[in-house]
C-alpha cells in the first residue's frame, strides 16, 4: 500500500479488528486436510462474505425476472436493483456519470471490448501500442489480436531488477505513432503498483489515451478515476469480495460514446428494422443481451460491504500484514521474493533454491494452506527474471499474522521434505 | 506428513535431485518436446531406435520433481526395451498414477514405476507424473523427427 501509517505497526495491528471481519467469511472456518484454512490466493479471487451470499440466493428467491423490459412488479424491482449497482459503482471509483459505467463479464471482456471498438476504429497500419513487461495476458493478447490484424506495433515498457517500470524508457517509447497506453495499476505477478498518475499525464501530454487495468488495484487502493484522469478502468467484481461473472468497464463519457458498439443484440438498441438499427445510448449501448443480474447484484452487496468498513483502517493493516510477511518469508534460508519494488501490494511472490514452485505448492496444500503457484497467467514475467514459475501468496484484509506464521511453518516444512 | 511421503518418496527425491540420462542426445532418431502450459514444466526427450528396440534414451529440460523423477525413472526403465514394451509400460504407469491399477499381487511387479503410487491420491499432478511418458509415446507414435505434444 503506498498510504505512509503514522500509527505504530502493533497497533494498526490491534485497532482493526480482524476477527470480526473473518466471522462475515463463512469460507474461512473451513478446514482443508484437517487443517484449519489458510487462505492465501487472494490475487485470483477473494472469498465472498456472508452479505453478498446473501443477496445472491434472495435475488433468486425473492426478485428473479429479466431487467430493462418488463412492466410487471418483479422485473421493476430487479430492474432497479441491478441499475442501483451502477450507482454504487460510480460512487466506488468517483466517476462523474452512471453512464460511464459498462458492466462485462471482468477485467478480461473489459479490455477486449475497448481494444475491439476503440481500438480497431482508433489504430491503423503504423500505430504503436504500449503496454508495460508486467501485464497479465489478458493485457496482452487482445492488443496482439489487434496489432496483427491493424499492421501495428506493440511496444513494451520495460521493468528493472525490482519489478518496477522504467520511467525513462516510457517517456521514451511513448511517441507520434503512440494511440493507447494500457496498464497495470497493480501487478499480479510482482505486486508492483504502478505509478500510473504521473504515467497517464505523460501519455495525455502527447494526446495518448490510457487504459488502467486495476484487476489487483481495487481490494487494495482508494481509486478515484476523476483523480487518476485515466481515460478507461477495468476491473473484476471477484477479486474485490463479489461474485465471478461480472465486472467493470469505466470509460470516459466523450469516448464510450465515439465508439462503436461491441456486442449486438438486445437491450443495447433502441430501433432495429432490416434497413438501420439506432444504438442504445450509454451505457447500454456496450450491453448486448440479457447480463449477469445475480451476481451484479451480488457485486452491489460486496460494495455495500466495503462502504461500511474504515478503508483507511483496511489500507493499514494491509499494509503491516504485507511488511511482516515479507519479512517473514525472506528470512527463510533459500528464499527469494520475485517483486520487491518500492511500492506493494498484497503479492508476495517467491521462489525457494532448489525446490519447484508446483511442490511447494503440493506441500503446502497438506497443511491447508492456499495459495497459487505458476507463471499467474505473465509469462513474460517470468521470461524476464528467468524463472518457470514462482509461488505466490497474496493477502486480503481478512488474513492475519498467525497465517503468515503458518506459511512460514510450511515453507519449513518444504524444505524437510526435500532435504 | 505420511500423504506427502507417500508422493514424495525417496526413489523420487534422489532422481529429481539426480536425473538420471539427463542430457541431449547428440543423433537421435526422434526428438520430442513435452509441455504442460499450466505449470511450466518442459522437457526434451530423446530417442535413439534400433529396429524395434529403445538403444538409447534421454532427456533434459526442467519442472517440479514430480515430473523430473518421472522422466529419470522413465529413461533409466525404457532403455533396451521394445517399442511394445514401452506402449505396455506406459498403460501400466498410466492406471498407476489415475489409481486404476488393479490385479497386481504386489507393487514388486512394478520396480521403480512403484515410487509413482501416491500421485494417485494428488490428482493435480497426475500431468506433471504423466508429461515424460506421454512425450515419449509421441515419439514413438510419430514418424517425424521433431514433434511438440502438450
Ligand atoms: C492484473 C490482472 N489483470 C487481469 C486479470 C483478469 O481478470 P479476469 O480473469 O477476472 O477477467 C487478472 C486476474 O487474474 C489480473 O490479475
Amino acid at each position: 500500500m503506498s498510504t505512509q501509517s503514522p500509527i505504530m505497526p502493533s497497533e494498526v495491528l490491534e485497532r482493526f479488528d480482524v476477527a470480526r471481519i473473518r466471522k462475515d467469511f463463512p469460507i474461512l472456518s473451513l478446514n482443508v486436510h484437517g487443517k484449519p484454512l489458510v487462505y492465501l490466493d487472494n490475487a485470483a479471487t477473494s472469498q465472498k462474505p456472508q452479505c453478498v451470499i446473501n443477496a445472491i440466493n434472495e435475488y433468486y428467491r425473492s426478485e428473479n425476472s429479466n431487467i430493462h423490459r418488463g412492466v410487471h412488479y418483479l422485473s421493476e424491482k430487479a430492474t432497479q436493483e441491478y441499475e442501483n449497482v451502477r450507482t454504487k459503482v460510480q460512487r466506488f471509483i468517483n466517476a462523474s456519470s452512471v453512464k460511464e459505467i459498462i458492466f462485462a463479464r471482468g477485467t478480461t471482456e473489459g479490455i477486449n471490448l475497448v481494444a475491439s471498438t476503440y481500438g480497431r476504429k482508433a489504430i491503423n497500419a503504423g500505430d504503436e501500442v504500449l503496454i508495460s513487461a508486467m501485464e497479465h495476458h489478458s493485457n496482452i493478447v487482445p492488443w496482439q489480436i489487434l496489432c496483427e490484424e491493424k499492421g501495428a506495433t506493440l511496444r513494451v515498457i520495460p521493468i528493472n531488477d525490482s519489478g518496477e517500470i522504467i520511467l525513462d524508457e516510457y517517456q521514451k517509447l511513448l511517441g507520434r505513432k503512440t494511440k493507447i497506453v494500457s496498464l497495470a495499476h497493480v501487478s499480479n505477478a510482482l505486486g508492483t503498483i504502478n505509478p500510473i498518475k504521473q504515467m497517464i499525464a505523460l501519455a495525455h501530454q502527447q494526446g495518448v489515451i490510457v487504459l488502467i487495468d486495476g484487476a489487483q488495484a481495487i481490494p487494495h487502493l482508494n481509486v478515484d478515476v476523476r483523480e487518476l484522469d485515466c481515460d478507461f478502468y477495468v476491473f473484476s467484481a471477484h477479486k474485490v469480495y463479489g461474485p465471478t461473472g461480472v465486472g467493470v468497464l469505466y470509460g470516459k463519457y466523450d469516448i464510450l460514446d465515439a465508439m462503436p458498439p461491441y456486442q449486438g443484440g438486445g437491450d443495447m438498441i433502441k430501433s432495429v428494422t432490416f434497413e438501420k438499427t439506432i444504438y442504445n445510448d450509454l451505457p447500454y449501448k456496450f450491453e448486448a443481451g440479457t447480463p449477469n443480474i445475480a451476481d451484479g447484484i451480488g457485486f452491489g452487496a460486496a460494495l455495500d460491504y466495503i462502504a461500511q468498513l474504515d478503508w483507511q483502517a483496511v489500507s493499514e493493516y494491509e499494509h503491516e500484514l504485507l511488511q511482516y510477511a515479507t519479512e517473514v518469508i525472506s528470512g527463510i534460508d533459500g528464499v527469494k521474493i520475485i517483486g520487491t519494488a518500492k511500492e506493494k501490494a498484497s503479492v508476495i511472490s517467491f521462489v525457494l533454491d532448489g525446490v519447484h514452485p508446483h511442490d511447494i505448492g503440493t506441500i503446502l496444500d497438506q497443511e491447508g494452506i492456499a495459495i497459487r503457484t505458476g507463471h499467474h497467467c505473465a509469462q513474460p514475467v517470468m521470461q524476464r527474471f528467468n524463472i518457470p514459475a514462482t509461488a505466490r501468496a497474496s493477502l486480503a484484509l481478512y488474513n492475519t499474522k498467525a497465517e503468515i506464521e503458518r506459511l512460514a511453518a510450511g515453507i519449513q516444512k518444504v524444505i524437510e521434505v526435500f532435504h | 506428513m505420511s500423504e506427502l511421503r507417500s508422493l514424495y518418496q525417496e526413489i523420487i527425491l534422489d532422481h529429481n535431485k539426480n536425473p538420471r540420462n539427463f542430457k541431449k542426445l547428440e543423433n537421435a532418431d526422434r526428438v520430442v518436446e513435452g509441455y504442460n502450459p499450466l505449470c511450466g514444466d518442459h522437457y526434451t526427450i530423446y530417442l535413439k531406435l534400433k529396429d524395434d528396440r529403445i538403444e538409447e534414451i534421454t532427456f533434459d529440460g526442467g519442472g517440479c520433481a514430480i515430473s523430473k523423477a518421472s522422466a529419470s525413472v522413465m529413461s533409466s526403465i525404457l532403455k533396451g526395451k521394445t517399442k511394445a514394451e514401452a506402449e505396455e509400460l506406459f498403460e501400466t504407469f498410466h492406471k498407476l498414477v489415475i489409481g486404476e491399477l488393479k490385479g497386481l499381487d504386489s507393487m514388486d511387479e512394478l520396480g521403480k514405476l512403484a515410487a509413482f503410487s501416491g500421485v494417485s491420491e494428488f490428482p493435480a499432478r497426475v500431468k506433471c507424473a504423466s508429461l515424460a511418458w506421454h512425450t515419449m509415446k509421441s515419439a514413438l507414435e510419430s514418424d517425424k523427427k521433431v514433434v511438440s505434444t502438450e
